[in-house]
């Protein structure tokens, strides 16, 4: 191999030579130089070629190193490609790693030799390590090759139902990177978006709301029902996803919910009421809370509340984002909340504060209350650069009112004397507009800013005059002192701002200051010919209304002026010069026009009005690029009004049972995956959603219920008058409730609740895949359900065949089992029991709802999990802490414990506010199973392995009315977690399920003797647990 | 979101470039460059700047310009922040971001940058996770690795990216468990001419390094949280059992973090611990100014007050200054007109002053402002707000840690206007 090495080398050297002198006559000879460069560059580029062909890993990863190292800078490594790309299966990871880093940086030059690459990403993809399809889907979707699209979908469409949501993160990213590659699978892609747009996991929620953002920000349809989800799941999504949320919810809710403004200004105008609520539902709620004129969308309430914790976020972006949704969102008594944060912004780094400092300018405009108290917070600091220091001053302009003037021009005067010229100007403009805005300080500014005329830098002077002729203007009652003294100033002020301001207030007030102006007109039309443009043309207007006014002394040297400005070099200078000519001086030709000249030039002019640069800032939405620059960036998104009348909230009510099946069929179909390592994974699903939406559900249903329930009263006569709706609920719906997955805690509204409950109740009546004769019974929905997991099943059998399937549970036992009593929990109550779904937090958990319930008359606060006393190995994932539970409510949540399939109870704190109690969970052995489903022929073979020492056995007494093999199948089901084998024979009867921690198959066997017997057999690994099921399977048929 | 991203140098040099979409010519800089031309110092250059096709963010740190190309619409402070943890995350690797270290270390800023984003869009930000897929660069990692040929590339995979607390590595094992807080305080003010304070605010950070076995679960409680106005936390604190208990608990980050910055109420006088007499005075027929400052200690609660610093911007017109300190150093550089002294302890028995002249420019007029001073001091062991941790306990591993608490208040932006 190193001799091939050498000659490949050797190769290459008498290559470079023959290369140069082929090449030679073509360049022109003068450029020995470049020509040099360029054979060196070659046989450099030779000797990598030849390292990256070597045997070696480490010549290799020099070689590599060495590549890295030029892209970076720049250079150009594209000629390698070949001798690179060949090393993408390399078993080295860091080589791996560059060869990737190689590929994306040039795999879009050389399409035809990237494709050589791809089938080693086709191949990781279906790798059993998430983590290596993942890199593989990254890699590969980065790769901008157009023919690889549709290789690129398939394998998107394939990760977005992947089992680990890392991968399904990687794939939300491929969506954006596959549409900018090549748009028109955009309808696929909304496709891929919508579903994971459904998924629960807080990995996915960020990237997958950027791919909707990037593909289709319009389809706002496809938000509705994952909106209260985004709510519930923000807090744990990763910074910048939450950044990219905010950002949409923000947009979202603008059309969706209706302003929260409307009532700051019609407070107490209750006649106005029937115009903002039209809907007959709102009209009877009205009835009811007279008092009451606007009743924000609870869902609207939901997003505010939960975006507030993220004002805490050490991410200034994040707490950006939150500021601008409070301020686009939230109720102006409620938006003051977030300046506090925004202060605390200006701590930062530079660039924080110029973008934070400029939203903040552009809020103090319109709301100057909310940062009011920070004004010292603005104070300019002799450090900072002149672009933050601006716009402070800006900020301390707006909030300046009567109260605080005195301080902020005592302020103001040492900004004036700053060595920071251009602050110092900027400064003196911002007293003029605080002198315009507040009439008490006027005089006082103006005097202090006559002062400043005697300064001694010209930029501040200039600055001042322009001021104070803004000044002037505005109220020109008594200042001819003020203009005498500018006057003089003429002599010595070159700016030309400056001067021309001069030249127009001594035109404009040439009446009160009736000896000076003429004298003024005659120094400058001396020096008219040197003046700048700006000043020439006030020269000529100066001139024009002495001439006007005063014309006896003026009129010769106005004349003057007016054939000098006739011959001047710019053409403005002479439009005015004959346009004031034909206008004053009378002659025959001389339009109708003349007669009003006096009027037309001495005229009343409307002050000026001292205007915020921010003012116009304000029709984009904060936070935006486009507000930054104050123009609209490329795909900015325009905010929309508030809606007249809100869209039908009942758009984003979630399909429980839809969603739930979803996901079962999700995990269902990609389960075959074998968790190798230990890895955290899957335990990323959310686990405060359950909790928080049943805490949110109860707070902000309540009101939406309440109309709901005179709607459905009739029905429900059993509720009672007077518990509230959601306790009412709640109790009605104990025993069914329980039987329903925790997903279906999502729901607020009761008519889902409704089919949730006959859905659950379907469930409930035992139904498993293959009982043709339950399915007569059941309700057509549930038929459906089951035809889809039938189909579910059947086509992963074809598929698969050998491997066998974690089914859906077909039966939800609906014992609770008692944790806390009430008396000894002083008045909180704990049940739990098993929901039989596959755990959320953990492939290894079994999911344990507990049902907390407040019999106190007191409400219970910070409801947590405290100590946890496990056993070895078992682990033990908590539910999120219950803020508060009013009295008479009752929540359920989630948790998952890894019993590591033993019966050994788990002890651990349930801890209040106040106080803290030991309870356990004790799982029966059949809980800690997951049923599954597989054919006769999988069981026998499977059976046939798990003899000898693995087998149990006992032999029974059934009693003659469980003889049947439905009542067989029930009592087993309710149990133990098992799944139904399909069976040949009708005595034998086979049922099949793993156990939840090791995944171990556990196989029943129940086959019926003569004289009401049965033999019941048991083959599995774990003996142990085996045999516990055993002795707890026993009594279940022999009772009667 | 961030197509690419250009690494420039104080000279202008582009020294780094990296894409993580389409490539963006390095042509597109030269509009940068001609904002930089316009403002005249580097820090005035604007963070947002509008091109024809494209919006370069920049942020200006180490004398470096980080500067991101962008194409549409989003967040400014999103990228900027970003550009941010981009420079944090290279100091952590490699002690300090400079030019040198980024261009000596060019393979592993490169992987990097690779993992932090993709297709622009933050992919992992948090460096106990980088730090597990690329392992930083030490002495005796270098040597070893080129005798045995290893990596620097982890072989493990990134597993923290997949956990609920993906802040923290997995499989932590120490021999000595310990967990150190500091709980530093600054002090912003700005007191004027005559001695009075205009404003001033305490902000605070409490920053740990833990370094514990497992999974530790930590609550931290306070004496008086109530002084606490406004926090922000790492996101390994619960919020909640913040806002009920006032009670941090969290599952700490492996190494080094910041855990919490409050801002002290406004409602609190701060006690300022220095104070600062000076006579400036340039007059205006001659071309010398006298120049005299002491400084002495206020409000110190008994403690002394060291690493005292005191640097003041002098007006264009002043050539030199001939000076003597009656302790410590100082230097007058003539072009940028900064003056540093660099006093040390303040005995209080003898206070440090600094006396002297200044020679101005002949025929200028005098300056109308006199330099504002900028004060630096530490103060150990006070938290200048008076704030006390109560008490570390810890949960979920059965060792007994070593905890320990420090506390420091330092100046921040502390200004004395003369």
């Amino acid at each position: 191999m190193s001799g091939n090495g050498i000659g490949y080398g050797e190769q290459g050297g008498e290559v470079a030579p023959e290369l140069a002198q082929e090449a030679a006559p073509t360049t022109a000879p003068s450029v020995p130089a470049a020509f040099g460069l360029f054979s060196s560059d070659t046989k450099k580029n030779e000797d990598l070629k030849q390292m990256l062909e070597s045997s070696k890993d480490s010549a290799k990863l020099d070689a590599m190193k060495r590549i890295v190292g030029m892209i970076a800078k720049g250079k150009n490594a594209s000629e390698l490609f070949p001798a690179v790309v060949k090393n993408v299966a390399s078993k080295n990871i860091e080589i791996k790693k560059l060869v990737y880093v190689y590929l994306m940086r040039y795999a879009e030059e050389q399409q035809d030799l990237a494709l050589l690459s791809i089938s080693t990403f086709q191949r990781a993809l279906k790798d059993p390590n998430q983590l290596i399809r993942a890199s593989a889907l990254r890699v590969l979707s980065s790769i901008r090759v157009p023919i690889i699209v549709p290789i690129m979908m398939l394998a998107i469409k394939e990760a977005s139902s992947d089992l680990s949501p890392y991968v399904r993160k990687n794939a939300a990213h491929a969506i954006q990177k596959l549409y900018s590659l090549d748009p028109e699978q955009k309808e696929m892609l909304i496709e891929v978006i919508e579903k994971l747009l459904r998924d629960r996991s807080t990995l996915v929620a960020g990237s997958v709301v950027m791919a909707f953002e990037e593909v289709c920000p319009d389809r706002i349809d496809l938000i509705h029902k994952n909106y209260r989800k985004l709510c519930n799941l923000l807090v744990d999504v990763e910074e910048w996803g939450q950044v990219v949320i905010i950002h949409m919810l923000t947009r979202y809710a603008r059309t969706q919910f209706v302003s929260p403004w409307k009532t700051d200004e019609d407070v107490g105008d209750e006649y106005n009421e029937n115009n903002f609520y039209e809907s007959d539902e709102e009209q009877k709620e009205k009835d009811r809370k007279v008092k009451k004129t606007y009743t924000m969308d609870p869902d609207h309430r939901l997003l505010l509340r939960n975006t507030k914790p993220l004002l805490q976020s050490r991410n200034a972006a994040v707490v950006m984002a939150v500021a601008q949704l409070y301020w686009h969102l939230a109720p102006k008594s409620e938006a003051g909340i977030i300046s506090k944060s925004l202060v605390r912004l200006l701590r930062s780094n530079r660039e924080v504060q110029y973008i934070v400092l400029q939203n903040i300018a552009t809020m103090s405009i319109q709301r100057k209350g909310m940062f009011e108290p920070y004004l010292k917070s603005f104070y300019v600091r002799s450090t900072d650069p002149t672009m933050i220091k601006t716009l402070k001053l800006e900020i301390m302009t707006n909030l300046a009112n009567e109260a605080n003037i005195s301080t902020l021009l005592r302020e103001f005067q040492t900004y004036v004397k700053s060595q920071d010229k251009q602050f110092a100007a900027a400064t003196i403009q911002a007293i003029g507009r605080c002198a315009t805005n507040i009439s008490e300080v006027t005089d006082t500014c103006l005097n202090g800013l006559v002062c400043l005329l005697s300064n001694r830098d010209e930029i501040v002077v200039a600055e001042s005059v322009v001021v104070i002729k803004k000044l002037l203007q505005t109220q020109p009652a008594h200042h001819g002192e003020i203009i005498k003294h500018m006057a003089k100033l003429l002599d010595n002020i070159t700016v030309p701002v400056a001067r021309a301001s001069i030249l127009w207030l001594i035109g404009e007030y040439c009446e009160r200051v009736p000896k000076i102006a003429p004298d003024v007109l005659r120094k400058t039309a001396k020096s008219f010919t040197n003046e700048d443009d700006l000043v020439k043309l006030q020269i000529l207007n100066l001139g024009a209304k002495l001439y006007l006014t005063n014309s006896k002394q003026t009129k010769l040297l106005t004349q003057y002026v007016l054939n000098l400005g006739k011959y001047d070099q710019s053409y403005d200078i002479r439009d005015r010069t004959r346009f004031i000519r034909q206008l004053i001086v009378p002659n025959e030709k001389s339009g109708a026009l003349s007669k009003y000249a006096k009027k037309i030039f001495l005229a009343q002019k409307p002050a000026p009005l001292l205007e915020s640069p921010f003012k116009d800032r304000d029709h984009f939405q904060l936070g935006t690029l486009s507000h930054t620059l104050n123009s609209r960036a490329t795909g900015y998104l325009e905010l929309s009004d508030w809606p007249e009348v809100a869209p039908d909230p009942a758009v984003r009510n979630v399909e429980v049972a839809e969603s739930a099946k979803e996901w079962t069929a999700i995990l269902s179909k990609t389960k075959k995956e074998k968790p190798t390592e230990k890895f955290y994974s899957e335990s990323e699903e959310e686990e405060e959603d359950s909790a928080s939406t049943s805490a949110t559900e109860s707070e902000s249903g309540s009101e939406s219920e309440k109309e709901r329930k005179e709607e459905s009263s009739s029905n429900e006569s059993s509720e009672s008058s007077s518990s509230t709706g959601v306790s009412s609920d709640s109790e009605s719906e104990e025993s069914t409730e329980k039987k329903t997955s925790g997903a279906a805690e999502e729901s607020d509204s009761e008519d889902i609740k409704k089919k949730a409950k006959e859905i659950s109740k379907s469930r409930s009546t035992f139904s498993s895949s293959d009982t043709e004769s339950s399915s007569s019974e059941e309700s057509s929905s549930n038929s459906k359900s089951e035809s889809d997991s039938n189909n579910d099943s059947d086509t992963e059998k074809s598929r698969n065949a050998t491997s066998s399937k974690v089914t859906t549970q077909v039966f939800v036992p609906t014992k609770m089992h008692e944790m806390l009593h009430r008396m000894t929990g002083k008045g909180l109550s704990a049940h739990y029991q098993f929901s039989r779904q596959p755990c959320i937090f953990g492939d290894r958990m079994v999911s344990v709802q507990v049902t907390l319930t407040n019999t106190s008359d007191q409400k219970i606060e910070n409801i947590h999990i405290g100590e946890k006393k496990l056993p070895p190995g078992m682990r033990m994932h908590e539910f999120n802490p219950i803020e508060c539970l009013e009295p008479e409510r009752s929540v359920t949540v989630s948790m998952g414990i890894d019993f590591c399939d033993s019966t050994q109870t788990a002890s651990f704190q349930l801890c209040t506010k106040d106080d803290h109690f030991n309870v356990n969970i004790q799982p029966p052995v059949g809980e800690l199973l997951l049923p599954v489903t597989m054919s006769e022929k999988d069981f026998k073979k499977e059976q046939g392995m798990l003899t000898g020492m693995n087998e149990t056995s006992a032999t029974i007494d059934v009693a003659p009315q469980n003889s049947t093999s439905r009542v067989i199948t029930e009592r087993l089901m309710k149990a133990a977690n098992l799944g139904v084998v399909p069976s040949g024979q009708d005595k034998i009867h086979r049922f099949a399920a793993k156990t939840v921690h090791s995944g171990s198959l556990m196989l029943v066997t129940v086959e019926l003797k003569e004289s009401s017997t049965a033999q019941l057999i048991i083959n599995t690994e774990k003996t142990v647990i085996g045999s516990v099921l055993l002795r707890e399977l026993k009594p279940v048929l022999s009772q009667g | 979101m961030i197509h690419s991203l250009f690494l420039i140098n104080a000279s202008g040099d582009i020294f780094l470039e990296k894409h993580w979409k389409s490539v963006v010519s390095r042509s597109v800089c030269d509009y940068f460059f001609e904002a930089q031309e316009r403002a005249s110092e580097a820090e005035n250059v604007p963070p947002v700047i509008s091109t024809p096709h494209h919006y370069l963010l920049s942020v200006y740190r180490h004398k470096i310009f980080f500067v991101a190309v962008i194409q549409t619409e989003v967040p400014p402070l999103f990228v900027i922040e970003f550009l941010h943890r981009v420079v944090d995350t290279f100091q952590d690797y490699f002690g300090v971001c400079s030019e040198v270290m980024i261009k000596d270390n060019v393979v592993v800023v490169y992987e990097v940058l690779e993992e932090m984003l993709d297709n622009g869009f933050p992919l992992a930000t948090e460096s106990n996770i980088l730090k597990e897929l690329i392992k930083p660069p030490t002495i005796l990692r270098t040597v070893v690795n080129t005798i045995t040929g290893s990596t620097n590339v982890g072989d493990q995979l990134p597993t923290g990216q997949l956990s609920v607390v993906p802040w923290r590595r997995t499989g932590v094992k120490y021999t000595n468990n310990e967990a150190y807080f500091d709980v530093i305080e600054e002090i912003d003010a700005i007191i004027d001419k005559s001695g009075s304070t205009i404003t001033a605010e305490i902000q605070g950070v409490i920053d740990a390094c833990v370094k514990l076995t497992g999974m530790p679960d930590l609550t931290l409680s306070f004496m008086n949280p109530r002084l606490l106005d406004d926090v922000s936390f790492h996101p390994c604190v619960r919020f909640k059992r913040w806002e009920s208990e006032r009670i941090l608990s969290f599952i700490p980050p492996d190494g080094n973090f910041r855990l919490l910055s409050y801002h002290v109420s406004a409602q609190n006088l701060v006690a300022i611990p220095v104070y600062v007499k000076h006579n400036i005075n340039f007059r205006d027929s001659s071309s010398l100014g006298r120049f005299e400052i002491t400084v002495g200690p206020k409000q110190t609660m008994g403690k002394t007050v060291e690493g005292v610093m005191v640097t003041s911007q002098m007006p264009k017109g002043v050539l030199n200054m001939s000076l003597t300190p009656s302790q410590g150093t100082h230097i007058f550089d003539p072009v940028t007109k900064l003056l540093t002294w660099d006093v040390g302890k303040i005995n209080p028995q003898k206070l440090p002053s600094l006396k002297g002249s200044m020679n101005l420019q002949a025929g200028t007029s005098k300056p109308d402002e006199n330099p504002t001073i900028n004060l630096q001091f530490k103060i150990q062991q006070l938290a200048i707000s008076g704030l006390k941790v109560n008490r570390l306990d810890m949960y979920g591993e059965k060792y007994k840690p070593f905890k320990g608490i420090k506390y420091m208040t330092k100046a921040g932006k502390f200004q004395v206007r003369t």
